[in-house]
């Protein structure tokens, strides 16, 4: 019962949403057909998801492949990888940073300048340290884009700890490792959320564009880029979609794994 | 009287506390304090702002370090004390760690200390049902008021049976209507474990309606005015703030007060 209302008032908060989505695409539909608009210059919608739909069929089908989806795939498991490397190292560089005062202040400001450099401009030369078809080129971009919002927002949780919290462990006797996990970690757990849903959206941008610079045939990236140089706009397009489902269901799935494991957060508590 | 007989818990001899800044003159939070503390007293320390009421809770709990003199927390210095869980601790605001339900706040001291868990979760029900909210074990703090969070908070202090009971004005964020409730419940408490509690505030009737002995303490530079032995008998109850006793004693810590302000 309770379950019912909930799912009904979730997708009643969504109606508008899908309101304005569809409105946009039967617009843009109806503006380029009215307009009489070149297929290459914009595409209808109706002919992008003819194409998508192919590669669909495609994809499901017995004994025939599909070029789109076998790229989404690889790019998908470049940004994945690039999550795991980025993240994984941007967490346990934090834990050191935030161990040590002296360590912290040293880092912190080059962390959070090399934060604002634009990594993707090092795409070629990591094409040149590790191959320009190996995905670990790829994934190494990834890996270095979301290292750093994980490793400042980790460093920040950790020790952003309210004084009194930490004298209360204190009155305890408590070890230091206590303290981490029964206080830190729990303490950073929403800023670790908040980098893994930055890194999320930054890892497909991160692998494409890093892609752009070249990589194997069966990639998004490359995908984009050949199918625009051949004028073949519409699959261009259908390309630029799957990244964009991919990055939005990365996301969902931070979101839906911070739901489960931050319900006592006072952002994610129902309302009352 | 016979406070020989009882052993002391708190003995302070010429404690002194100063706070260096490097832009002015050192600031001298508590002169000269000395004070005895007997077991099963309640000590209420009371005084305006800066008169080192919390400073010398914080010593007692070896939260700071003194500058000079000499502190015994049950016959050890502070440091001892505290590693040998001696004394339980609630602040003003109850911090307790949002992540953890109701019962699992109050088994975190019971966890640090290495208890095993089914003694952990006993404990924690024990607890809960002596401040009375039994029926909260799977709650979570944001689902309580700030009555009911510090009363979790209290629990969690007591869980591991310390025989001191440090307080830093914790009652200090509620109603006045929570706040005396809160007092009830915090001596039928005191009077059922016999625990020693140390209470800093600065409210003058709370003060006297919860202690055995009110230190009125004064500002700059922080010292002890005069200890007040408060007589009104116990069990205290809801009248007794109505009786000419409370009154009377209610008016001595006024008077103290305003003298050591005007002084």
């Amino acid at each position: 019962m309770e379950q019912k209302t909930s799912l009904g008032v979730l997708g009643g908060r969504y109606v508008p949403t899908i309101l304005v989505a569809v409105s946009v695409l039967v617009l843009w539909e109806g503006i380029i057909t009215i307009g009489n608009i070149q297929q290459f210059l914009l595409p209808k919608p109706s002919v992008i998801f003819g194409e998508l739909w192919y590669e669909i069929t495609l994809f499901f089908g017995s004994g025939s492949r599909s070029a789109l989806f076998d790229a989404a795939g690889a790019t998908l498991w470049e940004a994945l990888g690039g999550i795991v490397l980025g993240c994984g190292g941007g967490f346990l560089v934090a834990l050191v940073t935030a161990r040590w005062t002296i360590v912290n202040e040293a880092v912190m400001p080059l962390a959070i300048a090399a934060n604002s450099v634009p990594i993707i401009a090092f795409a070629p030369i990591m094409n040149n340290w590790f191959g320009i078809t190996n995905p670990f080129s790829k994934m190494a971009i990834v890996a270095i884009i979301v290292f750093f919002p994980m490793m400042i927002n980790t460093v920040r949780g950790l020790t952003l700890v309210d004084p009194l919290q930490l004298e209360l462990m204190y009155s305890y006797g408590a070890k230091p490792f206590k303290i981490l996990f029964a206080l830190r970690l729990p303490n950073a757990l929403p800023y670790i959320f908040s980098a893994l849903r930055v890194a999320s959206s930054l890892s497909v941008i991160g692998a494409v564009v890093a892609e752009f610079f070249g990589g194997p045939r069966a990639t998004l990236g490359v995908f984009i880029t050949q199918e625009a140089s051949g004028f073949n706009f519409s699959r261009a397009w259908a390309a630029i979609i799957v990244a964009s489902v991919i990055g939005i269901s990365l996301y969902l799935l931070v979101l839906f794994a911070e739901r489960r494991l931050m319900s006592w957060h006072s952002s994610l508590r129902e309302k009352g | 009287m016979s406070e020989t007989a009882k052993s002391i818990v708190i003995s302070a001899k010429n404690l002194y506390k100063t706070y260096q800044s490097s832009q002015s003159e050192p600031v001298i939070a508590l002169q000269d304090v000395n004070l005895d503390v007997y077991a099963g007293e309640f000590i209420s320390l009371i005084g305006p702002s800066g008169c080192g009421k919390s400073t010398l809770l914080r010593l007692i709990a070896d939260l700071t370090k003194a500058s000079s003199g000499e502190l015994l927390v049950n016959g050890k210095t502070p440091y001892e004390a505290r590693l040998r869980r001696e004394y339980g601790m609630a602040f003003q605001s109850a911090t307790l760690y949002e992540w953890r339900n109701v019962s699992q706040n109050v088994q975190l001291p019971l966890e640090v200390m290495g208890y095993p868990k089914k003694q952990r979760i006993q404990r924690a029900q024990e607890m809960l049902d002596l401040v009375e909210l039994g029926a909260f074990g799977n709650h979570y703090p944001w689902q309580l008021s700030g009555g009911m969070q510090q009363r979790v908070a209290i629990a969690r202090a007591l869980a591991f049976e310390p025989s001191l009971l440090l307080m830093d004005e914790p009652f200090g964020a509620l109603d006045e209507f929570t706040r005396e409730r809160m007092n009830m419940e915090l001596l039928r408490i005191w009077e059922r474990t016999g625990i020693t509690v140390i209470f800093v505030t600065h409210s003058i009737s709370e003060a006297v309606f919860l202690s055995s002995r009110v230190v009125v303490m004064s500002p700059r530079p922080g010292r002890i005015t005069k200890v007040v032995e408060n007589n009104v008998p116990y069990p205290r109850v809801f009248e007794t703030r109505e009786t000419p006793a409370f009154f009377e004693r209610v008016t001595e810590v006024r008077e103290l007060l305003r003298d050591a302000h005007e002084a």
